[in-house]
């Protein structure tokens, strides 16, 4: 084939984007779970003398505290090692291009379809996840923004606390059938 | 039938309510709140079930968790039938249908009663000795006829149709025991506002205020009080209280097993409701408030039904509202069990005789069972219970000797005393302390941050029980001191003392059979003869005799055995020591350990993004790990073979389609990413020029190779790595190890991307006509996109890192795209795919078609020992590195010696024969067996595109005999081989352009 | 189930995040492809398994994900410490039993 005859890129996709588990949810007595949209992620890794750059192009502070995270305009990112972050974006913008941007030393992989969120809200929500999280979710161990990868049943999750009902479940998208189905059972109990 | 025992006005059960119910087919009413042994008390009941070893009949010991006796199956339905629940602990329900366990043809007449008969045979390690030759007898005779003779129940043969759960729990004080103790350290730990869990095994609370009619506490009847404390914890948030949950296990760091028993005692549980819930407790604090379980006398033919603790005959009248009898008997060495006679006789039951064993014994409750006009014995025992189907006298004799006399009775109440139950304790690793004056084992040294209160701990007497559990439950818990006070004692019961080891008459020369162990058919003799027979520790005591053993863990047996033991060896107690408490305290259900990981939670089922595709196109499936793969696509009356050998067929003639997304991916990220892939492979990296693939080789540091994979430069600072299926979550953990540990200097991350990509691998001649169109931004062209390159760009209009790679020996790519956006190109490189005639093929015809070309599966044609050379990779280790991880293991002597086994081609002489992967080759196949076998069989196939079957193999010395015939004997004769290379089509490579 | 205090997350977490990786400060010869059969052996093969105080190297796997170093005691299956990796062997350990 000549050069001339490759195409250049048009804007957007032609074909549908289907998420795992898309659209689920349950309703149980005093828990409610939720498979969220889609959401733009990326796994950040990076030595401390980038931290304050990468915060910079981020528009938002990285976190420096074990199991802790920081929030602004649809943006999360959560400690997950003492050189490794979660970024989450909610509102459309793309943190790959920003941390793209800068020549500070880092790694930023862009994961947005590995991972698969639900949301866990409800005065339930602590009492579901701990079915099968051996961590101490109590308001005083895992305070509202506390957020640290760990175990729900036979998977590793990221768990986040978004309020003190509710909280975010991230694992990844093969995942997301056992995560789903585990937390609906345990919801059923927590209910009971 | 009616309740002829139940007693009006006694116990505190309500009428209203009846439970009909059935047992042994007979149908039977009780009350609500009864348990299955209250009610069948209250209609006469008392044999209940044949002994374990003996077949002798027995009734109930106890009205609690201690019971050994009075083990019955519960009958749901075919599917939930649950053997060995202790009647004693099972709550009535309407309709609850309970069957007797170990008896045949029926509970009053038992043919294997005629091992009672016997008995002389079967003493104390008689399986040990009898059923030892010959030792074919033992797996086709002995064992199966003792197992139909014996064991504990039946365990149904369906699936189990309930459903468990589990709770991780964390609370600042634990409290085990729902007694008075119990109460009282929660109350003072909850006022302080921290987090507590307060569990008991019964469905009430109250533990021995359940029969105690004599405490009095803040001016109510001990049990009332107990009721109100509790309402008072559960409506505090703080709290979480949990009755009908027994805490089986105490292990490290305050962490402790509970298994709640959450529907068993209703008649038609919701569908929503677990059977039963485990919780796995880590507490700051545990205040283990057990209790004491009282023990019986040990004299002869004390199993009889209608022989039982005086406590028990107490709970069942003051609780239940049932007498035991119309005619009792009482035999003691402690003074318990007079208030159990003063409680019947004021109920309204006579009360024949008190036995005393003690000399000359004071005290109130003497003086009241006399003022009440019972007869009064002292320093006399029973030595022998009279009746079989249920206790018709007891024989009295001053305890030295004398003059027998008979009185007939319907029930013996005995009380030896109280054990401590230190179980918990124990399983905590902390160490007991034998308290000589009061004969008994009482918490020593703590191991763990947990303090024992009340009868657990040999406290005796309501008030220092509540003094010592409220400081206990208030001490360090909070920072907020308890605003509460103490409950007050306005009265209470107490007792100690009492005996252990054998009564008088079943002494050290008695034959008689005084049971020591009701669950394991222990007697006193038993014990003794072991000590006889040379067993010096109580541990080998224990494991001879089965004393305290099994589902019981010696909870009424362990401190009279030890005292028999002791007696015999001529040692004082705590010099022969204590055995070991085990968990789970009494019997947790497999379901309750499994909790939630059921069917599809069992193990997760991972599928890929293109998996419904495959499912809608009706593929086969097979697992790979936790993965479901597409093993082939059979059309409309095709069978594996024929639909392999047509999508073989189709890639090589036209192309396929195949989904790759299973691989493992690592983005290898940072200025250090070259020199580190440069250290964990064996080949070189640093030369490789971005937008290049190399195949790569992954060893550990033994020399051995451990995963392989396609590897793209996707910039200088950036790789895109592949590894096996299987391999990568172990891959990723091996890398993170070198870098974090060893190469820690490095500058470079390692972040796993399996699953952001789906993989679309498209083989054949026809592959880039097919992705061609939907390209953007790629230059498809050989000259750009040659063999082993990667591009990234756009597909459908979506981000694509387009590799040109083969695992097929033909033309081919591998489309990575977004996990989303995986089916969608899927479907629309399928379309396309149409137009050339390409078909879909699963891992079946992909393992084929890379055997064609001798490319290796590492777990397949590697298994652990096999070095890159014998794998016939040398040409994939760069010889200029100074270091690559398994540089210095691969130059090990034996892996470098002559006559390694490597990898070679095989093919059959006869080409229609397909070798069984696994065979073993040999070179001579008349050789006397065992014959020497110079290697094994690793992949092997039907090619239809070579028109004969292939294989690879893993053989001695392999390539140095290229062309050898060797042989693979099988049970049907022996197949020749050729030995060959390995690749079997294509030999020059020309297809990858093609 | 055990907790084991993580030196990165300083806190401790429970045992099923974590994963043993085996014997700690067995260091790798920067010219490993130099070493005798001996040195290497000593190297690959030789473990102490001390029935006591043990060096080991655990993951917090499905945690922060760092590898770090722990001193335990075989026989009681007591933590007595945890430090990073890197870090020296420490010389004085905490509540030792001897």
């Amino acid at each position: 084939m000549a050069k001339a005859a490759v195409k250049t890129a048009v804007a957007g996709p032609s074909v549908e984007r289907r998420p795992a588990v898309a659209g689920q949810s349950l309703s149980a007595t005093g828990v409610t779970l939720v498979v969220l949209p889609p959401a733009e992620r990326i796994s950040l890794r990076a030595p401390d003398a980038s931290i304050a750059a990468l915060s910079k192009a981020l528009g938002i502070a990285l976190p420096l505290r074990p199991k802790t995270s920081a929030a602004k305009a649809g943006r999360t990112a959560l400690w997950l090692g003492p050189d490794e972050w979660l970024v989450i974006d909610e509102s459309g913008k793309d943190p790959l291009a920003d941390c793209a941007k800068i020549s500070a030393l880092h790694s930023a992989v862009g994961i947005s379809h590995r991972n698969v969120a639900v949301s866990v809200t409800g005065p339930a929500a602590a009492t579901t996840i701990n079915a099968g999280c051996p961590q101490d979710l109590s308001l005083d161990a895992f305070p509202i923004g506390a957020a640290s990868r760990t175990i729900l049943g036979k998977v590793e999750i990221v768990l986040l606390r978004t309020a003190a009902d509710a909280f975010r479940v991230e694992c990844w998208r093969s995942f997301s059938d056992y995560v789903f189905t585990f937390l609906s059972e345990a919801a059923r109990d927590a209910a009971a | 039938m009616s309740a002829t025992f139940r007693i009006a006005g006694a116990g505190r059960l309500k009428q209203a309510k009846i439970a009909g119910f059935s047992f042994d087919g007979r149908p039977y009413t009780g009350i609500e709140g009864d348990t299955l042994a209250s009610a069948l008390l209250a209609n006469g009941v008392h044999l209940v079930g044949r002994s374990f070893k003996y077949h002798r009949p027995r009734g109930f010991l106890s009205a609690g968790a201690e019971e050994p006796n009075a083990l019955v199956e519960i009958k749901r339905d075919a599917a939930r039938k649950t053997p060995n629940v202790r009647a004693t602990v099972q709550e009535l329900y309407d309709g609850l249908t309970a069957q007797s366990q170990n008896r045949w043809p029926s509970l009053a007449f038992d043919i294997g009663a005629v091992s009672s008969i016997a008995s002389p045979m079967l003493s104390a390690g008689f399986y040990y000795k009898t059923f030892m030759w010959p030792k074919a007898a033992w797996k086709n005779l002995y064992e199966p006829k003792i197992r139909a003779a014996a064991g504990l129940g039946v365990a149904p043969d369906q699936p189990d149709p309930d459903h468990y759960s589990a709770r991780f729990a964390h609370c600042e004080v634990l409290v085990l025991g729902g007694g008075a103790a119990g109460i009282a350290a929660a109350l003072a730990a909850a006022e302080t506002g921290v987090r507590v869990i307060l569990a008991d095994e019964q469905a009430e609370f109250g533990g021995s205020l359940r029969f105690e009619s004599g405490a009095k506490i803040e001016g109510q009847d001990g049990f009332s009080w107990a009721q109100s404390a509790l309402a008072k914890l559960s409506a505090m948030d703080n709290v979480r209280v949990l009755p009908r949950t027994t805490a089986f296990g105490y292990y490290a760091q305050n962490f402790v097993g509970l298994v709640e028993r959450v529907s068993d005692h209703l008649q038609s549980p919701g569908r929503d409701l677990p059977r039963e819930r485990q919780w796995q407790v880590r507490a700051k604090r545990v205040v283990l408030a057990t209790g004491a379980i009282e023990r019986h006398m040990v004299f002869a033919d004390n199993d009889r039904p209608g022989v039982m603790l005086a406590s028990a005959a107490r709970t069942y009248l003051n609780h239940y509202g049932v007498a035991v009898g119309r005619n009792i008997g009482v035999y003691t060495a402690n003074d318990s069990a007079y208030a159990a006679a003063i409680d019947l006789k004021k109920a309204g039951i006579n009360v024949a005789a008190i036995v005393d064993l003690r000399d000359n014994p004071t005290g109130p409750a003497i003086d009241e069972a006399r003022a009440l006009g019972i007869e009064v014995n002292f320093g006399r025992a029973v030595i022998r219970a009279g009746g079989k189907l249920r206790v018709s006298s007891m024989t009295v004799q001053p305890k030295n000797g004398g003059g027998e006399r008979t009185i007939p009775v319907d029930a013996i109440l005995m009380s030896a005393g109280w054990t401590p139950s230190v179980h918990l304790f124990s399983q905590s690793r902390g160490k007991v302390a034998f308290n000589d004056e009061t004969k008994r084992f009482v918490p020593g040294i703590y191991a763990q941050d947990c303090v024992s209160v009340g009868a657990c701990n040999g406290t005796d007497g309501l008030s220092a029980t509540i003094d010592e559990a409220y400081a206990a439950g208030a001490k360090d818990a909070g920072s907020k001191p308890a605003k509460g006070t103490k409950p007050k004692v306005d009265a209470s019961e107490s007792w100690s003392r009492g005996m252990l080891g054998a009564a008088p008459g079943a002494g050290a020369d008695a034959t008689v059979k005084a049971f020591v162990d009701f669950q394991n058919d222990v007697t006193a003799k038993d014990i003794r003869q072991a000590v006889h027979e040379g067993m010096r520790s109580i541990e080998h005591v224990k494991r001879f005799t089965t004393n305290g053993m099994a589902t019981d863990q010696g909870k009424t047996s362990n401190m009279h055995g030890l005292a028999i033991a002791a007696e015999t060896l001529g040692k004082p107690i705590p010099q022969v020591g204590l055995t070991t408490f085990r968990a789970p305290y009494t019997p947790v259900t497999f379901g309750s350990i499994v909790g939630l990981a059921r069917g599809p939670l069992f193990d997760p089922t991972r599928k890929t993004a293109i998996h419904p595709w495959a499912e809608r196109q009706g593929a086969m499936f097979e697992d790979v790990g936790q993965w479901k793969r597409a093993w082939y696509f059979p059309k409309p009356g095709e069978d594996i073979h024929a639909a392999v050998d047509r999508e073989c067929v189709t890639v090589r003639k036209t192309a396929g389609l195949f989904d790759a997304s299973t691989l493992g991916k690592i983005e290898v990220v940072g200025p250090d990413a070259a020199k580190f892939m440069e250290l964990l492979y064996t080949n070189p990296w640093e030369k490789l020029e971005p937008g290049r693939c190399r195949y790569g080789i992954m060893l550990r540091e033994d020399g051995f190779i451990y995963d392989d994979g396609v590897v793209g430069r996707l910039a200088a600072d950036r790789f895109h790595v592949t590894t096996t299926t299987g391999g990568a979550p172990r891959v990723m953990n091996h890398m993170e190890d070198y870098l974090q540990t060893e190469f820690p200097h490095l500058n470079v991350w390692l972040t796993s991307i399996t699953e952001q990509w789906a993989v679309i691998a498209v083989q054949g001649p026809k592959s880039r006509d097919i992705i061609a169109p939907l390209v953007e931004g790629i230059d498809m062209s050989d000259e750009a996109l040659p063999h082993m390159s990667v591009r990234e760009g756009r597909i459908c209009g979506v981000p694509t890192r387009l590799f040109r790679m083969s695992f097929s020996g033909e033309r081919g790519f591998e489309v990575n795209v977004p996990a989303d956006y995986g089916e969608a190109v899927w479907e629309a490189l399928w379309a396309e795919g149409q137009k050339h005639g390409a078909c879909a093929y699963g891992t079946e015809s992909m393992h084929v078609l890379r055997a064609e070309k001798g490319y290796i599966i590492v777990g397949q044609d590697t298994d652990g020992t096999v070095t890159p050379n014998d794998a016939g990779l040398d040409w994939a280790v760069g010889k200029k590195k100074a270091d690559f991880v398994g540089i210095r293991g691969m130059a090990r002597p034996d892996l470098v010696a002559k006559g390694r086994k490597q990898l070679v081609g095989l093919k059959t002489r006869d080409p229609k024969v397909v070798l069984e992967e696994g065979a073993q080759i040999v070179a001579d196949p008349k050789q006397a067996i065992p014959m020497k076998m110079i290697g094994h069989v690793t992949s092997s196939y039907w090619s239809q595109n070579c028109g004969r079957s292939i294989a690879l193999g893993l053989v001695a010395g392999g390539r140095d005999r290229m062309g050898e015939t060797l042989y693979v004997p099988m049970p049907n004769g022996v197949i020749e081989v050729e030995v060959t290379g390995m690749v079997f089509f294509d030999e020059k490579g020309e297809r990858l352009n093609g | 189930m055990l907790l084991i205090r993580c030196p990165y997350c300083e806190e401790e977490r429970p045992e099923l995040e974590f994963r043993n990786a085996g014997e700690a400060h067995i260091a790798r010869s920067p010219n490993i492809a130099g070493e005798s059969d001996d040195d290497f052996e000593k190297f690959f093969f030789i473990r102490s398994n001390p029935k006591g105080i043990i060096y080991e190297r655990w993951r917090h796997m499905h945690g922060c994900a760092r590898f770090f170093n722990a001193v335990r005691d075989t026989v009681s299956d007591r933590f007595l410490m945890t430090y990073k990796a890197g870090e020296p062997k420490p010389a004085k350990l905490p509540g030792a039993a001897k």
